[in-house]
């Protein structure tokens, strides 16, 4: 800790008859537009990511629709461009971005008692070359569309496919930067400015979860970024970096995509991880169970998905015995999911559990993220992956982890920070019959590609053999029960920002700095700078006293 | 133990000083550290290409030796000695914002760095570059692969296509330093600098270090270890 | 920690050192050590850097963070180098049907 001087936050002499908040400080559009308020920065990507969320999921919807014929119903090439569209939006620009810019922004300058992130400028300008990016890719959609599927793979991409891959790649390679900002950004911030008090070992784990995906960030994205920079210029002039035919290795673009690409999934699910710890803790008024060993699980994670990017190469000629060594250190990133898994289920063992919205995403995400991480487990074996590998099995364990995962940790951690973000409550029952309807529907889509793959359905065809449709329909309706479950949120948070009940400070009486301040909270986030002396999660509430 | 004369205190102290800090020392601390994390972007960022770059020399190891050898190393080394004095007289101008000396002083070491600089960009671009096209060792600009280097001509273009990327690379980084240090210059002139804060001047003072060490390792990977010794007798 | 001030002469024996060590790389490179002329590029290379990165940058006085930071980056990136040396440099080691003809009729044979 740096920090020794505790003091008062100038300009707070405000009359405390019409609490002025973060949100009616100024209505202007050029105060949104220019603003360095993190809240503020939170919301614009909320509403930012959110659009892009349905983008690519009118994508997946058109996907489904065309698998309900086993002929398809569109061209081959048409499916072709669906499919990486929707990839490329919801990874780059849903995913990657969703918890850390939207919640992370917002929470983790309060959650570690700070007026706001270290470089607020820098923050807003991570939203616009995400904006930028986004525009790239939305163009590119406009102008033909890109079929090469999400991860680019050479030399389909640098030869041969005649689709917008340039704009895309630049899209992309645009919105990396966004990323590494933003990681930037938290790294500084974690470590410079935490409240007097505030020890590592006193933060919340989402903040460690922040850190370690962050460091994945500033690792990660820039070699993603040099990748796309090879490609493009390979596609160019074509010199021969990944075209065999001119010597080059198209194998090496997998080593350089999948060296960030791999992370990156891990960019995906460890703030989700992050915002498991928080709600599991709050619902069910425990103290996490191994705190020390949920901290470093997160940073392990980080570290080891570096070493393991070669799980996703093991049938293209990778060499035998590097497959054999990435094959080994998959199984040892479990170890870390693992861990996590087991201390929350440990958490809600003699908890007081109940079961309010934000809950039931944290419960639906502990079963789904775990079966997602142990199909994991048989991609990552050599033999079994010579058989799964391209096919629907692929697509089901990724989307148990990004979509059973992350984006239902991402609505369980919306949901619970809600009242803290707008000061506004929404209905409890439609919220919990959302979170029911998502995971019914989730589970209809997926649960039956698992056994697609395994029957040996490859991915990314517009066609299928006619024995194959029954499954395929039952996926087909369960997307349609999904979407419908990402829609009623939608519309009742809406109905909540403007007409919500008032929330106060605390409605979950959940513990923690964000709980300390007014829902919404002034632009300044505390009145005065907090002084912590306690641990996170002390829901026992022990002699050992709270802060001012 | 709130104090809100102390903080005052702090707070008139300097007119650069952001609101979402304690002080002054936790604003430079940070940063600072926020550049350093910057740089471990960029390492990886040039890092991708290096490894890329080794990997092709591994394979194509002949075909990396012709290439290098069809460098001009006393261009590459005058470079590298410009560019590390300019290293020199960046951190000279960081000095002596340090010792306290006058803006003007601190301006002169800044000027001298950007003229190194545009030195460096001169030679690389009218000289260097220049000299490749001529010679068609440009890929994609009617580069020719010649009978001379036998089998392993085909990857020669490969070789080229990895200089210029990683030249062309590194000089934007510097085309992209300059303005920067240009603007600093201004506030240096301005007198914004003393022995209490400097830190905008550190910051672009670790980044053009970087750049300097970026070619640290450009020179040899690209312009020595190509079996020099190998075209000292012959040809 | 505030700024530490580095004395000039300081500054200016690293120079003398960088552009000694920038003569020997040069001179070293026309000089055949058979396979050694690799490492010792980068070798002097790397103390080039090391001597940059301590004064200039002024990394051998700053706090234990800074040198992480550095650390991590440099160790990072030799992960991505050496985990696609191993798959790059075994790719052929281990045996393979030389061709699609003659892997074909391998696996029809026992038929
Ligand atoms: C328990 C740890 C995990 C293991 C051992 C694991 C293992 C694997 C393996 C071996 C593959 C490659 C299969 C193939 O292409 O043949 C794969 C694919 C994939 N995994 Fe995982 N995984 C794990 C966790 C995750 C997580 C946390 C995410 C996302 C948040 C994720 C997302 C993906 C994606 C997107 C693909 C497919 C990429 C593509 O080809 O399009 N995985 N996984
Ligand atoms: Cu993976």
């Amino acid at each position: 800790m740096s920090t020794t001087v505790i003091a008062e936050i100038p300009g707070h002499e405000r009359p405390s008859v019409e609490r002025v908040n973060y949100l009616n400080v100024d209505h202007s559009v050029k105060s949104w537009l220019l603003t360095h308020d993190h809240k503020r920065i939170a919301l614009l990507y909320l509403i930012s990511i959110t659009l892009m969320f349905f983008v690519g999921g009118f994508f997946a919807v058109l996907m489904r629709l065309n698998l309900i014929e086993p002929t398809g119903l569109v061209a081959p090439e048409t499916y072709n461009k669906l499919f990486t569209m929707h990839g490329v939006i919801m990874v780059f620009f849903f995913l990657v971005p969703s918890i850390p810019a939207t919640l992370g922004n917002f929470l983790v300058p309060m959650m570690i008692g700070a007026r706001d992130l270290a470089f607020p400028r820098i923050n807003l300008l991570s939203w616009y070359i995400y904006i930028l990016g986004a525009a790239f890719t939305l163009y590119a959609v406009i102008s033909g569309g890109v079929d090469t599927g999400w991860t680019f793979y050479t030399p389909y991409s640098s030869s041969f496919s005649h689709t917008s891959v340039i704009p895309t790649a630049v899209g992309v390679f645009i919105t990396g930067f966004s990323s590494i900002l933003t990681g930037l950004n938290f790294i500084v911030t974690i470590h410079k400015m935490r409240a007097p008090g505030l020890t590592w070992f006193r933060l919340p784990l989402f903040i460690w979860a922040m850190y370690a995906t962050s460091v994945i960030f500033i690792l990660g994205t820039p070699v993603i970024a040099i990748t796309l920079f090879l490609l493009g210029l390979e596609r160019l002039l074509h010199i021969g970096i990944f075209d065999p035919a001119i010597g080059g290795d198209p194998i090496l673009f997998q080593h350089m995509f999948w060296f960030y690409s791999h992370p990156a999934v891990y960019i995906m699910i460890l703030p989700g991880m992050g915002v498991m710890s928080e709600l599991i803790t709050a619902f069910s008024r425990k103290r996490i169970f191994g705190y020390t060993f949920v901290a470093f699980s997160s940073l392990a994670i980080a570290i080891i998905s570096f070493l393991v990017w070669g799980h996703h190469m093991f049938v293209t000629g990778q060499s035998v015995y590097a497959g054999l060594i990435f094959s080994v250190l998959s199984f040892l990133v479990a170890i870390p999911s693992a861990i996590k898994v087991f201390n929350w289920t440990a958490t809600l063992y003699k908890g007081s559990i109940s079961y309010e919205a934000p809950m039931l995403y944290a419960l639906g995400f502990i079963g789904l993220f775990t079966m997602g991480g142990l199909t994991g487990l048989f991609l990552a074996s050599l033999a079994t992956d010579v058989h799964l590998n391209g096919t629907y099995f692929i697509v089901a364990h990724f989307h148990y982890i990004m979509v059973g995962g992350a984006v239902m940790a991402y609505l369980g951690g919306l949901h619970f920070w809600w009242p803290k973000i707008t000061g506004r409550l929404y209905p409890d029952a439609w919220a919990r019959f959302a979170a029911l309807v998502i995971f019914v529907g989730f589970n209809l889509t997926f649960f039956p590609q698992f056994v697609l793959g395994y029957l040996g359905m490859p991915r990314r065809y517009a066609v299928y053999p006619g024995e194959f449709q029954v499954l395929n329909v039952m996926s087909s309706a369960g997307a349609s029960i999904l979407g419908v479950g990402y829609l009623i949120p939608l519309i009742y948070f809406i109905w909540s920002f403007k007409y919500g009940p008032l929330a106060g400070p605390n409605p979950w009486g959940a513990k923690g700095l964000e709980w300390t301040t007014p829902s919404p909270p002034p632009t300044e986030n505390f009145e005065e700078v907090p002084i912590v002396t306690e641990q996170a999660y002390n829901y026992a509430g022990t002699s050992e006293s709270a802060h001012g | 133990m709130a104090d809100m004369a102390a903080h005052n205190a702090h707070h008139g102290q300097h007119d650069a000083f952001q609101h979402q800090f304690e002080d002054m020392e936790q604003q430079r601390d940070a940063g600072t550290f926020g550049m350093w994390v910057f740089l471990a972007q960029e390492i990886m960022f040039f890092g991708g290409i290096f490894g890329a770059y080794i990997v092709y020399r591994v394979l194509f190891h002949d075909a990396f030796e012709i290439g290098s050898n069809l460098l001009n190393v006393r261009f590459g080394a005058i470079n590298t000695i410009v560019l590390i004095a300019s290293s020199l007289t960046m951190a000279m101008a960081i000095h002596s914002a340090q010792a306290g000396k006058k803006g003007k002083t601190q301006v002169m070491y800044l000027l001298l760095t950007v003229l190194l600089g545009v030195i460096f960009l001169t030679l690389k671009f009218s000289f260097e570059w220049r000299t490749d096209y001529h010679e068609h060792l440009i890929p994609g600009f009617g580069f020719v692969i010649r009978n001379a280097w036998g089998g392993a001509g085909i990857h020669v273009p490969l070789f080229f296509c990895f200089y210029f990327f990683m030249t062309g690379l590194h000089a934007l980084h510097m085309i992209i330093g300059i303005p920067i240090i240009l603007v600093i210059a201004v506030m240096a002139w301005r007198n914004r600098f003393d022995e209490v804060y400097y830190a905008p001047l550190e910051m672009v003072g670790l980044y053009w270090h970087f750049v300097d060490i970026v070619w640290i390792f450009l020179f040899p990977l690209l312009y020595l270890v190509g079996g020099r010794y190998l075209s000292n007798g012959g040809q | 920690m505030s700024g530490h001030v580095v004395p000039v002469k300081t500054y200016v024996f690293v120079f003398l050192a960088l552009m000694v060590l920038t003569g020997l790389t040069t001179g070293v490179a026309f000089i055949d050590l058979h396979a050694w002329n690799t490492p010792a590029a980068l070798a002097i290379a790397v103390v080039k850097m090391l001597l940059v990165v301590l004064f200039f940058m002024h990394v051998k006085y700053s706090p234990k963070l800074t040198k992480m930071v550095v650390v991590a980056g440099f160790f990072f990136l030799s992960l991505l180098v050496a985990f696609t040396l191993a798959d790059e440099l075994t790719r052929n080691w281990s045996p393979r049907a030389l061709d699609w003809s003659t892997a074909a009729s391998v696996t029809h044979s026992p038929r």
